[in-house]
């Protein structure tokens, strides 16, 4: 039989690595909230309960912490658990169990245990969920080492992360974006395949100016490098992080050491998050190739707004635009 | 005066060392003595830690001292496929599983744990300080025992003041839905900090909640080591035969500060703490077991004698075991290191030398 590949959303390409690897692997669990029978509220589990039994596809009580917390221990004791958490907004609510356990067993037992967890969730604005379910948080994670933070933009890059996830020894955030779900379909094969945590990928090769962005990012920053490069000519990298810790450092020094100019595109907050952590390396290792400051895309300091104000808080193409334009100029 | 302890809970043996019941089974004279000596060995091995906390050989220590006879009750019930997580203050309960002393000497001297020292895994998690967070871990592994059809229970230790943290209630709803094979002994001794018990919570017992989490709940004399093994026995059995959780409250009393950086005096009444040091449990131990003709004050100033020298063995051989270099605290934050991680690691080592450079 030829395995041929299909257009899938990444709510499917989820779907069909998280089959793939539970056909493979019977130590792998998944738990959460309205995963069983409902197949998560977003379905990226749908029909995994029908299909691999109660015993390893099941819905537990109301409690965040309490998913990460047993997971923790389903872990330990030799299981491969996924842990759905329904919107990274709630994760706060797991945030100790996260950070201070999760994160630290293998450096508090000296490596005797190590938490083998993957925690997805989805995050971020632009499709009216109530407050409080779009935040973007993944730069909260940068200081929390003993984690890896990923967070694909395509179907293809969801289930080869996803399954490198699963298959890392480390407790794994694998953040996946709520308006890129199903927001385009592209092909992806049947068969396994895995890419590689901390690798970047070059989207688009060019030689005047770099992209740094990730997630729901990526296509907006695509549709504002296409329109500078039609009305400018000029040559534009994009690199989609991927995963942001730990994050491809070689990948960033390469390409702004390259094109001389650089701007950082993402949703979540400016403080503190991944755009500073992007420009700091700049610093630290490019600085003098430097024609231009790096200009930084981002949601604002505020809480992420109401439903009704989120289109002025993410990122937009004009916004993206005027950084490529205004750090493009000499 | 704390009110939980006056209506009498499970007791076998009275403060005087009565027996009240009928010895649990498969319980021998040579069994209980056994149980002696390692309460000693718990007891001065905490007042070991003080005096090396006191010459600034160890970390912040919280003491022991009262509760020995609930910890051997939860490690004497434990085969070695069963599993304890419990937090610093079950240490006691973790020797009882058979976690050597030396390891648990080890940890306070400031460093995590040598898995050499531990040698075969005991199935223990290193004990944990975010008090209740552990409960949730040791529910997630009895999950995994049951899930794979393992014949292995979870012990789980947790305080009263704990026992007011979301996780410990997630814990037990999680316990009870899942019908985890574990027991949660939520081990009251009165105090969390300065904190009284009754602070705690508006329940007259602790173990009520067990209700509300459909499970059966067991309120027991912490002092007694016989009352603790019986009623912990019975539910590691139920556990074992796919019963589901149980809780267990043990009323003890800590008779010393919560840790080395307290003073109890500021907050506890002395007549409660003599009250409690009448019940001590190794007295009550120790006047059934003269009572019965084999054990007399010789004997007595004997074991401790041992018990002291092997306590001080034992501490010799962590602070005298080599240590991680300062770029030890990169070893094992990931299976594999990161890039950024190798570089700061060396950054790290070249600076070893700083402090003679700046000089």
């Amino acid at each position: 039989m030829t395995l041929t590949a299909t257009k899938l959303t990444i709510i499917e390409a989820l779907n069909q690595a998280l089959a793939t690897e539970m056909e493979r692997d019977q130590r792998i669990v998944l738990l959460g909230e309205d995963i069983g029978k409902n197949g998560g509220v977003f379905r990226v589990t749908d029909g995994l309960q029908a299909r691999f039994g109660e015993d390893r596809v099941f819905d537990t009580p109301l409690a965040e912490s309490g998913i990460i917390g047993t997971s923790i221990g389903l872990a330990v004791n030799g299981l491969r658990p996924i842990a759905e958490i329904q919107f990274a907004g709630f994760m706060f609510v797991a945030m100790n169990q996260i950070v201070s356990q999760a994160a630290r067993i293998r450096t508090r037992s000296a490596g005797m245990y190590h938490c083998p967890l993957v925690i997805r969730a989805p995050y971020g604005g632009g499709i009216r969920t109530p407050e409080m379910h779009a935040d973007s948080l993944e730069g909260v994670f940068l200081q929390t080492p003993g984690l890896k933070v990923v967070l694909p933009s395509s179907p293809y890059d969801a289930k080869g992360l996803l399954i490198s996830a699963i298959e890392d020894p480390d407790p794994v955030i694998f953040l996946e974006n709520i308006k890129l779900y199903r927001s385009f379909k592209q092909e992806v094969p049947p068969e396994r395949y895995t890419i590689p945590l901390g690798q970047a990928a070059t989207l688009q090769e060019g030689s005047d100016i770099t992209i740094i962005t990730y997630g729901a990012m990526v296509p907006v920053s695509q549709q504002a490098a296409h329109k500078v490069q039609e009305e400018t000519g000029a040559s534009i990298e994009i690199i989609d992080l991927r995963t942001i810790w730990p994050m491809d450092e070689e990948a960033i020094i390469k390409s702004v050491t390259k094109t001389g100019r650089a701007i950082v595109v993402h949703e979540a907050p400016r403080a503190g998050g991944v755009n500073s952590e992007v420009v700091s390396i700049i610093n630290d290792n490019c600085l003098y190739s430097l024609l231009k400051p790096v200009a930084r895309v981002t949601g604002y300091d505020t809480p992420f707004p109401s439903p009704g104000l989120e289109d002025s808080y993410i990122p937009t193409v004009s916004r993206v635009v005027k950084a490529l334009r205004q750090t493009l100029e000499d | 005066m704390r009110k939980d302890e006056l209506e009498t809970p499970y007791q076998i043996m009275d403060p005087a060392g009565k027996m009240l019941g009928a010895m649990p089974e498969g319980l021998t004279n040579q069994k209980l003595l056994e149980w002696y000596r390692l309460m000693w060995e718990i007891r001065y091995y905490s007042n070991k830690t003080v005096a090396l906390q006191r010459q600034g050989r160890s970390t912040t220590w919280g003491p022991l001292n009262g509760q020995e006879a609930t910890a051997i009750g939860m490690g004497a019930v434990l085969q070695p496929q069963d599993w304890m997580v419990g937090s610093y203050r079950d240490a006691g309960a973790y020797m009882a599983k058979g976690y050597p002393m030396k390891a648990l000497f080890y940890y306070t001297r400031g460093f995590s744990i040598a898995p050499e020292l531990v040698g075969q895994d005991k199935r223990c998690l290193p004990y944990q300080i975010v008090l209740a967070t552990q409960t949730l871990h040791g529910v997630g592994i009895a999950m995994a025992s049951r899930i794979k059809k393992e014949n292995a229970v979870t012990m789980i230790g947790v305080g009263d003041g704990a026992s007011s943290e979301g996780d410990f209630n997630e814990a037990l709803n999680f316990a009870g839905v899942f019908k985890a094979p574990a027991v949660i002994v939520l081990v009251n001794n009165g105090w969390a900090i300065s904190t009284p018990r009754s602070h705690q919570s508006a329940a007259k017992y602790l173990m009520h909640r067990a209700v509300g989490f459909g499970m059966p709940g067991m309120l027991v004399d912490g002092n007694d080591v016989l009352a603790c093994y019986s009623v912990m026995k019975e539910a590691v059995e139920r556990a074992r035969h796919g019963e589901g959780p149980t809780l267990i409250e043990a009323v003890t009393y800590r008779h010393g500060a919560h840790t080395t950086a307290d003073d109890p005096t500021r907050y506890r009444d002395p007549k409660e703490v003599e009250y409690w040091m009448q019940r001590d449990p190794t007295l009550r131990l120790k006047n059934y077991l003269v009572e019965q003709g084999v054990w007399d004050e010789e004997k007595d100033r004997q074991i401790r004698e041992e018990v002291e020298s092997y306590v001080n063995e034992q501490a010799d051989i962590a602070y005298n075991h080599p240590t991680p270099g300062p770029d030890g605290m990169f070893t094992n934050t990931y299976e594999k290191l990161t890039p950024r991680m190798l570089k700061q690691r060396e950054e790290l080592r070249r600076e070893l030398n700083l402090e003679a450079e700046v000089k």
